[in-house]
């Protein structure tokens, strides 16, 4: 009998095109996604070897780093660069014959939201995309991780990856999260444990019965954060509740077809004595909710904590990468977090820019105002969600809170659109990174769920949502 | 691209952890749409001052460093966004071997496609050499990787082996492209799709 395997090993054996003796594979690779900032080189170096690409069926290009997300947008774009990088993708897409989706259509929005909601993303699928957050498809069961632009390249040319096969992590989670807690601090208390550096080398499957109770919005949010452990990619096996979501989406497979997906797709789990390299463990229960405190994702505690003082770190280079991150910062170890004040709330990213994201800050902003010194920023992940935001009234809610109500695209998830920090400006944010500059140079982030951030918004500080709500 | 062989120059050292590739080529530098030219962009916000003028005391504003071809660096070097202009910065500033306790993987894999050497040692190895570069080696007094023989040798003489995965080696030292060698594959990727076309025809559809 064959030896039992992982999800990832079923995922990685079945793309396998050739091994050579070193254990270097060639990987097929089912579903590209490109975007502006990280093809151009791409493109031009087929251009520059005279190459074509080998399939345009299995690749879709969408704009989204640069896009302005004010209304005027279609009208004129300021920056220059930007607007050069936005018209390349869309020359890019024409010459190659790539299927591309423009800003003025309703389906444009981040790359990894767009993958699901068009029924692109599939169980059993390799997808990648030149960018770190395509872990994200990992939330139904595709191996998906992020590449740079020869990898780009490679993928346009050949529809394959070189690369060695990763090592197994399996995070398991037990019991089911308290009220008030989410996805977001889910995935930020397993990062807290597991290190930006503890999943290197390896592909994390999330097990357990909290992830099977998270929607396929929350799953998304766990494995788009996989990467801030360091780690290629991170799966959830697939259930009812992905074949759910993907049922009749414009890319799923069609009737006469989609029985036998799933049929497959039902294969794709681990099996029962499959061994994994690695394993972390939590405890659901006890997990509230988290914010980051510093420069790197893992700088994360419960809104509960005080600032840490660099002195509690025992490993001289923490030590040193926590004094400075707290002058960075500008943050005093042992203020509550609860007392740190904010001056802008961004909602929206990949990690957290989904209809399921804008229901839980509608929730909390209903009939309240946010606090006068604040600016809120919500941008939906993509038209869609703005359509479905706007359907069930939640900008209007988002609007009379007196935060701004935007176009879609990943803004001040990396602020390469004008919406950015100022020097000093402290933000609470539902993205992902909350490294030096990331929203802006000597901008400050605090990471945290769509719910978190919302809260913030209302008391002008960082706040545990379990009190506004 | 360009072979690696052995390549001489000076070490400059920058012992900090998670170094991510935001603070290595930040977001305004990846407006372009070329792969050159980001050299005067690397570590932007850690070399130069919000009006531009350099900050003295950062070590690749420093002589002998601001030559330098090797940095050394601290644990989880290259983590976060998988930009590729990260790796043609530090290139594009006269960079081709960085060496470091880890790296996060995008970015390893991201350099060797760019013909940048990344080596990975134990800390109190890194330390070593850290201290080494720290007391200004000098041109002429250089810093040497041998990529064939596996060895770091430190103006003091005293060399370091290394260890390195034997495809990634060949390929540096003959400055090989990967596209041009999976294409010598192309008839396996055809077939490839034809099996996976029977059996899953709805990725066809
Ligand atoms: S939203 Fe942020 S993390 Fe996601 S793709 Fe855009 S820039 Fe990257």
């Amino acid at each position: 009998m064959a030896a039992p395997r992982t999800l990832y090993d079923k995922l990685w054996d079945s793309h396998v095109v050739h091994t050579d003796t070193g254990g270097n594979a060639l990987l097929y690779i089912d579903l590209h996604l490109t975007h502006e900032v990280t093809t151009p080189q791409a493109f031009e170096g087929l251009r520059a070897a005279h190459r074509k690409m080998r399939r345009t069926d299995k690749t879709i290009a969408v704009p989204d780093h640069n896009v302005p997300t004010t209304p005027d947008r279609l009208q004129k774009i300021d920056d220059p660069e930007s607007r050069m990088q936005l018209e390349t993708l869309e020359e890019n897409a024409r010459d190659f014959g790539v299927p591309y989706i423009p800003m003025s259509d309703i389906r444009q929005g981040i790359v990894h939201i767009i993958g699901p909601e068009q029924g692109l993303t599939q169980p059993g699928k390799t997808i990648v995309c030149g960018d770190s957050h395509t872990a994200t498809h990992g939330a139904f069961g595709a191996l998906a991780f992020g590449i740079g632009t020869s990898d780009v390249e490679h993928v346009l040319a050949t529809q394959t990856l070189q690369m060695k096969k990763s090592k197994n992590l399996r995070v398991l989670v037990d019991g089911a999260l308290p009220t008030g807690v989410t996805a977001k601090d889910l995935v930020l208390a397993i990062i807290g444990k597991m290190g930006t550096a503890g999943g290197t080398g390896h592909v994390v499957e999330y097990v357990g019965q909290v992830f099977k109770d998270l929607s396929m919005e929350g799953r998304m949010t766990v494995c788009n954060m996989t990467i801030e452990a360091g780690a290629r990619a991170g799966l959830i096996a697939p259930d009812e509740k992905t074949f759910e979501y993907l049922k009749g989406k414009p890319h799923a497979p069609k009737a006469g077809q989609w029985e036998q997906a799933v049929a497959y797709w039902k294969t794709l789990k681990t099996d029962e004595g499959a061994v994994f390299d690695k394993e972390i463990r939590l405890n659901a229960a006890e997990i509230v909710p988290h914010v980051t405190w510093g420069t790197s994702p893992e700088d994360v505690l419960p809104i509960t904590a005080n600032v840490p003082n660099p002195n509690d770190f025992a490993d001289p280079n923490k030590k040193a990468a926590a004094k400075r991150a707290l002058e960075y910062m500008g943050l005093t170890p042992g203020t509550p977090l609860e007392k740190v004040k904010i001056d802008k709330v961004f909602i929206g990213s990949c990690t957290n820019g989904r209809i399921e994201d804008m229901r839980a800050v509608a929730a909390v902003l209903k009939g309240k105002k946010i606090a006068s010194h604040v600016g809120m920023l919500v941008v939906p992940g993509s038209g869609l969600v703005k359509h479905q935001a706007e359907e069930e009234g939640l900008d209007k809610i988002f609007i009379a809170a007196g935060a701004e109500w935007r176009e879609p695209g990943c803004s001040m998830c990396l602020g390469m659109n004008p919406d950015i920090l100022q020097p000093g400006e402290r933000c609470a944010s539902t993205s992902n990174r909350n490294f030096e500059g990331r929203q802006g140079r000597g901008g400050r982030t605090h990471l945290l769920s769509p719910g978190m951030a919302a809260a913030a918004a209302v008391t002008g500080y960082l706040t545990d949502v379990r009190k506004v709500q | 691209m360009e072979k690696f062989t052995i390549l001489k120059g000076i070490a400059a050292p920058l012992p900090l952890v998670n170094v991510d590739t935001d603070m290595i080529m930040p977001k305004q530098f990846l407006k372009t749409i070329k792969r050159t030219g980001l050299g005067k962009a690397v570590l932007f916000d850690m070399r130069f001052n919000d009006d531009g003028s350099e900050k003295a005391d950062f070590v690749l504003n420093q002589e002998p460093y601001r030559n330098a071809k090797v940095l050394i660096a601290g644990a989880n070097f290259g983590c976060g966004s998988s930009r590729e202009h990260a790796p043609w910065g530090l290139l594009d500033f006269g960079f081709r071997c960085i060496i470091a306790p880890s790296f996060a993987d995008i970015f390893y894999n991201n350099c060797f496609k760019n013909g940048i050497l990344c080596i990975t040692l134990p800390q109190a190895e890194i330390d070593k050499l850290t201290a080494q570069a720290q007391k200004g080696n000098t041109k002429g007094n250089d810093f040497t990787v041998d990529l064939a023989q596996k060895t770091i040798t430190t103006p003091d003489g005293t060399v370091t082996k290394f260890e390195i995965d034997d495809t990634r080696r060949h390929n540096l030292l003959n400055g090989l492209d990967d596209i041009g060698l999976t294409l010598q594959h192309a008839e396996k990727i055809t077939s490839f799709e034809a099996k996976q076309k029977a059996e899953q025809p709805w990725l066809y559809a």
